[in-house]
C-alpha cells in the first residue's frame, strides 16, 4: 500500500477553499512529495458546496484515494457532509465559534479552533482558513518556515502588511495545535525531488506550445476554459495567436483556416461545443487540412452537469461529422500525458492530413498532479509531414512544370500539401468531392470512378495511421485473477484498485487504452485471450467503450463497472465491484458515491 | 517564403482563368462579379499565388473554382471564420471572401457581424440575389416582403435584412454596394476594397435570372444611383451613410457608403504578429521561455 496523506477542504464557493488548497499543494510539492488534487464544485460563483481533496505521498499519487486524513470544513454544511467519513487516525480542524461537530467514528481527533481568540476576525474574514492551515501543518510535522515562505509568495502582491498579518495568523494556528492537538501518527516525509504542479488544461496548453501550435482559438466552456486561459496569458511570450471566437462553429473553422495557411492550429471545448464543431471536422477531413480539437468531457447530455466529469463523448467523437473519413482519437491517461499527447497527435495529423481529437475529461482537465519537470520537455519531435512551403516543393514532390495536384492519388493516400503563398502550386481546396487537381466532381454528373478513387485515396491513410500507433500493453502480472480494462483518465484509479486487490489476495492486471481510433482490436483480443476474468471500467452509463470494442473486435468481457453520477471513481468503488463480480453476483456494478458534494 | 524562380511576370487576365468554366446559369449576375474581380487583380498586379479566394456554399460560392488563385471552398456560412484564420496565420496574403446572401446573412450571420467588428483585413463580396438559387428557389434573408418562393408560396412575411445598415452598425470600416450590371464601378469598388486596410464589405446586386424574377437587371438598372455622382456626399460621415443605407425603392444608392482608416486591423493590433506572419516564424519556444513556463508551476 502506498503511503499517502489526504486533506479535504470543504465550504461554500467564495469562502476561500482554493487558497488553502494552493498553499498545501505548494508546500507538498516543495517537500518533494507527489500530489493529486481534485475539486468537486458546482456551476455557481458564490454558495453551494465545494470540496477539494489534496492527496500527497512520496510515491506517485494517481488519484484522489479513498479516505481523508485531515478534514477542514469551512462551514457547518461541509462538517455535516463529511465528518462521518473519517476513520481512525484522521482529524478534523474546524472553527469552534461557528461550527458544531457531530458524532465521530472511533479514533477520530476533533480539533476545535477558538478562531476569535486566536485572530482578529473583524480584520481578516478568512482567518479561520489560515489558522487551519497552520494547525494542520503542525500536526503533519512540517516546519513553520515552509508555511511562511508559501504565504509570503501567496500574498506578496498585496503588500508587506498583508503578508505579515497572514503569517501571524498562521503562526497562532501552528502554535495552538502544538499545545492542544495530537500530531498525526507519521510525519509527512521529505524527498530531494521537485515537481511541477499543474492541471490537465495547463498541460494540454503547454503541450500545444511545445508542439509548435501558433494558432489557438476557443469559446469559453467548462471544463475546457483553462486551456484558453493559459494560452491567452502566455500568448505573447510563446508567439501564439490566441483568439476568443463568437461560437464553436467559428472556432473550428478559424482553426482550420489558420492550419490551411500553414501553422499548427488547435482548439478546445467540451461536449456541447464539440457538437457544434462536428461539420468542421468533416471539412478538415475533406480538404485534408490537419487540425487538433480537444474535448474536455463533462456530464451530459445537453448542458448536463457542467462541473462534473464523465466519459460520455466517445460515440459523439466516433460519429462526429457525416460520411466516412480518417480520423485519430486519443485519450490521455493522466495529467502528465495531457502534455505528451498533444505533440504526438500533431505529428500524426500533419503526416496524415486529417482531424485529430483529444478526448480529455473534467477529472484531468481541472484536476492537478505533480509532474517531474523532465517530463515537460519543450523539444518534442516535430514532423510536419509532406508540407510544401517553397516553390521548390518537397523531396517527394519536386516542383515540376506547374502540374501540381493537391490531391494527387498516392499509395499511402497522402498527397503533398502546398500552403497558400507558394508560387507554382496554386489550387483550390474544396469541401465538395473533388478530383486530384481540386476541381469539383459533384458538378460533372457525379463521376463515380473519380469519387471512388478519392474515397479510397483518403481512406488508405487509415492503414498508415494504424501502423504509426502502438497497440496497448497489459500492465501487471500476466496470469491475474482479474483483468481491468479502462480508457483515458481512469488509468490511475484502476492502477491503485489493482494494487489494493493484490494486497487482498486477488491478483489483478490492467489494460488501459490511450489510442481509441484507430483501435488495435486484434491486438486487444490477443492480449485478452488468456485473461481469466475481464471487466471494463468506465465513467458513463451505457458502456461506450465496451460497445465500441465489441463493434471493432466482437470481444465481450465478463463484466462491467460503470459510474455516471458526475464524480470520478475512487479505488474502493472498483475494488468492491470486482469482488462482487468475482462471486458471480452480478456482471454490472454501478458504485455509489459516498462523498456528497 | 519562396524565392521567385524568374523575373516577376506581369499578371494577365489569362493567368486568372480557372481550371473549369463557371457553371452558373447563362445571364447570372455572378459572371459580372467574376470578371470584375479578375480585372481588379490584374490592375492591382497582385500575384495570383498571394491571393486566397474563400467561399462558403451556394451558387456564388463556387467562385473559387473559377478563378486561378489559391482557393478554399468551405462550409455553408463559414467562409469568414475560415478567412480570419487564414489572414491571422499569414497576413501577407490578400484574402477575398465570396458568397451569397443566404450564406452570409442567413447561416453565416453570426460570423458576418463578428468579423466586421474585429476589422479583419479582407474583402468580403456578397453576390446578393435575394434568393436561394442552388437549392432551387427559396426565400433568402434579403428577399423582399411579399415575394413568392417555393418555401413561402403565399409570399414572404418577414422583413429583409439591410446588409449595408447591418455592416455599418457592426463596425465595418469599408462599406460599399455594387451592381453586376455596372462593371466599371464594380472593378473600382473591388480594387478599393482590396486596398482598404481592414474589413471591406461589398454587397453586389447579382441578379438570379432563374429564380428571382422580381429583382432583375431591368428592375435594378433605372433605380441604381451612383453615390460618387453626388459630390456633396461624404463617405467618412457614418450617420450620413446610415441614412443613405435606408434608401430603397425608386432610388437605390450604389458606390462607397462609408470608409474609415483610423482603426487598426485585427492583425495590426496583435503584438504577436509584430515579427511578421506566423507561418514564417519559429516553431520552437525559446528554451528560456519554456523554462519560465515550468518554473511558474513549481
Amino acid at each position: 500500500m502506498r503511503q499517502t496523506f489526504a486533506i479535504g477542504i470543504g465550504g461554500a464557493a467564495g469562502q476561500g477553499v482554493a487558497t488553502p488548497g494552493d498553499i498545501f499543494a505548494k508546500i507538498f510539492s516543495r517537500r518533494g512529495l507527489h500530489l493529486n488534487a481534485y475539486n468537486a464544485y458546482q456551476s455557481i460563483i458564490r454558495g453551494g458546496h465545494t470540496f477539494l481533496t489534496i492527496r500527497a505521498g512520496p510515491e506517485k499519487v494517481t488519484n484522489m484515494g479513498d479516505c481523508i486524513d485531515l478534514l477542514i470544513p469551512l462551514n457547518q454544511d461541509s462538517m455535516n457532509r463529511h465528518l462521518a467519513l473519517l476513520s481512525t487516525g484522521a482529524a478534523c480542524i474546524y472553527n469552534a465559534d461557528t461550527i458544531k461537530p457531530g458524532a465521530t467514528g472511533d479514533g477520530v481527533q476533533l480539533c476545535p479552533l477558538p478562531v476569535s481568540k486566536l485572530a482578529d476576525i473583524t480584520r481578516n474574514k478568512v482567518a479561520q482558513n489560515t489558522l487551519a492551515i497552520g494547525a494542520g501543518l503542525n500536526m503533519m510535522g512540517i516546519s513553520f518556515q515552509a508555511l511562511e515562505n508559501a504565504l509570503t509568495e501567496q500574498f506578496k502582491k498585496k503588500g508587506e502588511a498583508v503578508v505579515t498579518e497572514n503569517v501571524g495568523i498562521a503562526r497562532a494556528g501552528y502554535d495552538h495545535a502544538a499545545s492542544k492537538f495530537k500530531p498525526f501518527a507519521w510525519p509527512l516525509p521529505m524527498t530531494e525531488n521537485r515537481y511541477a504542479v499543474l492541471s490537465g488544461n495547463i498541460a494540454m496548453a503547454m503541450g500545444g506550445a511545445a508542439a509548435g501550435v501558433k494558432f489557438y482559438c476557443a469559446y469559453p466552456m467548462s471544463p475546457s476554459t483553462g486551456v484558453l486561459h493559459w494560452m491567452a496569458a502566455h500568448a505573447r511570450k510563446a508567439g501564439i495567436m490566441v483568439r476568443q471566437v463568437e461560437d464553436e462553429i467559428g472556432v473550428v473553422n478559424m482553426a482550420i483556416g489558420a492550419a490551411h495557411a500553414g501553422v499548427r492550429a488547435m482548439c478546445a471545448t467540451s461536449g456541447g461545443g464539440f457538437a457544434l464543431m462536428s461539420e468542421g471536422l468533416g471539412m478538415s477531413a475533406m480538404m485534408e487540412t490537419p487540425v487538433v480539437v480537444i474535448d474536455c468531457q463533462r456530464a451530459g447530455p445537453s448542458t448536463g452537469v457542467p462541473t462534473k466529469t464523465e466519459q460520455g463523448d466517445l460515440w459523439q467523437m466516433l460519429g462526429a461529422a457525416f460520411g466516412d473519413y480518417p480520423r485519430v482519437i486519443a485519450s490521455p491517461l493522466d495529467i502528465g500525458d495531457c502534455f505528451k499527447i498533444i505533440p504526438e497527435m500533431f505529428n500524426l495529423v500533419d503526416r496524415f492530413q486529417c482531424p485529430g481529437m483529444v478526448l480529455c475529461d473534467l477529472l484531468l482537465s481541472e484536476g492537478r498532479l505533480s509532474v517531474d519537470p523532465k517530463d515537460l520537455g519543450f523539444t518534442p519531435v516535430i514532423d510536419r509531414g509532406e508540407l510544401i512551403t517553397t516553390a521548390n516543393g518537397t523531396p517527394s514532390s519536386p516542383a515540376t512544370s506547374g502540374d501540381y495536384r493537391r490531391y494527387e492519388i498516392t499509395e499511402s493516400g497522402i498527397s503533398p500539401r502546398a500552403i497558400p503563398g507558394v508560387p507554382g502550386h496554386v489550387h483550390t481546396a474544396a469541401t465538395d468531392e473533388h478530383d486530384e487537381d481540386g476541381v469539383l466532381i459533384s458538378d460533372e454528373f457525379t463521376n463515380t470512378v473519380k469519387r471512388r478513387a478519392m474515397m479510397e485515396k483518403r481512406m488508405r491513410k487509415v492503414t498508415g495511421i494504424e501502423a504509426a500507433i502502438p497497440p496497448p500493453a497489459l500492465w501487471g502480472p500476466r496470469n491475474a485473477d482479474v483483468t481491468l480494462i479502462g480508457w483515458g483518465s481512469t488509468s490511475g484509479v484502476i492502477e491503485e484498485a489493482c494494487e489494493i486487490l493484490s494486497e487482498q489476495g486477488i491478483s489483478a492486471n490492467q489494460l488501459q487504452i490511450r489510442w481509441l481510433v484507430p483501435l488495435h482490436g486484434e491486438a486487444i483480443v490477443e492480449i485478452l485471450k488468456g485473461a481469466r476474468h475481464t471487466i471494463i471500467v468506465e465513467n458513463n452509463y451505457s458502456g461506450q467503450f465496451a460497445r465500441y470494442l465489441r463493434s471493432e473486435s466482437s470481444y465481450v468481457p465478463n463484466g462491467y463497472i460503470r459510474k455516471y453520477d458526475g464524480e470520478p471513481f475512487m479505488p474502493h468503488h472498483i475494488v468492491e465491484a470486482v469482488k462482487e463480480q468475482l462471486t458471480g453476483k452480478t456482471t454490472l456494478s454501478v458504485p455509489a458515491h459516498e462523498i456528497m458534494v | 517564403m519562396a524565392t521567385s524562380l524568374a523575373a516577376p511576370k506581369q499578371l494577365a487576365l489569362a493567368d486568372l482563368k480557372g481550371k473549369v468554366d463557371p457553371d452558373w446559369c447563362p445571364g447570372c449576375g455572378d459572371f459580372g462579379v467574376l470578371a470584375a474581380v479578375e480585372k481588379a487583380l490584374v490592375e492591382l498586379q497582385i500575384p495570383n499565388h498571394n491571393v486566397v479566394t474563400i467561399s462558403g456554399i451556394g451558387c456564388s460560392s463556387n467562385f473559387p473554382g473559377f478563378i486561378n488563385t489559391y482557393g478554399m471552398h468551405t462550409l455553408h456560412g463559414r467562409a469568414l471564420a475560415v478567412a480570419t484564420g487564414v489572414k491571422l496565420a499569414n497576413h501577407d496574403l490578400t484574402v477575398l471572401v465570396t458568397g451569397g446572401d443566404g450564406d452570409g446573412f442567413g447561416i453565416g450571420g453570426n460570423h458576418f457581424v463578428h468579423t466586421m467588428r474585429r476589422n479583419v483585413d479582407l474583402l468580403y463580396i456578397v453576390m446578393d440575389n435575394q434568393i436561394y438559387g442552388l437549392t432551387t428557389g427559396q426565400t433568402s434573408p434579403t428577399s423582399r416582403i411579399g415575394m413568392k418562393t417555393k418555401s413561402m408560396p403565399f409570399g414572404n412575411i418577414e422583413a429583409p435584412v439591410n446588409p449595408i445598415s447591418l455592416a455599418l452598425a457592426a463596425g465595418a470600416t469599408f462599406v460599399a454596394r455594387g451592381f453586376s450590371g455596372e462593371q466599371k464601378q464594380l472593378i473600382e469598388l473591388i480594387k478599393q476594397g482590396i486596398e482598404h486596410k481592414g474589413f471591406s464589405f461589398l454587397d453586389v446586386f447579382s441578379p438570379c435570372v432563374t429564380y428571382n424574377h422580381d429583382n432583375s437587371y431591368q428592375w435594378f438598372r433605372p433605380r441604381v444611383k451612383k453615390l460618387e455622382d453626388d459630390t456633396a456626399y461624404d463617405p467618412t460621415n457614418w450617420l450620413a451613410a446610415m441614412e443613405k443605407s435606408l434608401l430603397w425603392g425608386d432610388e437605390i444608392p450604389i458606390g462607397i457608403f462609408f470608409e474609415r482608416t483610423d482603426i487598426l486591423t485585427l492583425h495590426g493590433a496583435e503584438p504577436v504578429l509584430n515579427k511578421g506572419p506566423l507561418v514564417h516564424g519559429d516553431t520552437r519556444i525559446p528554451p528560456d521561455v519554456a523554462r519560465s513556463f515550468i518554473e511558474e508551476l513549481m
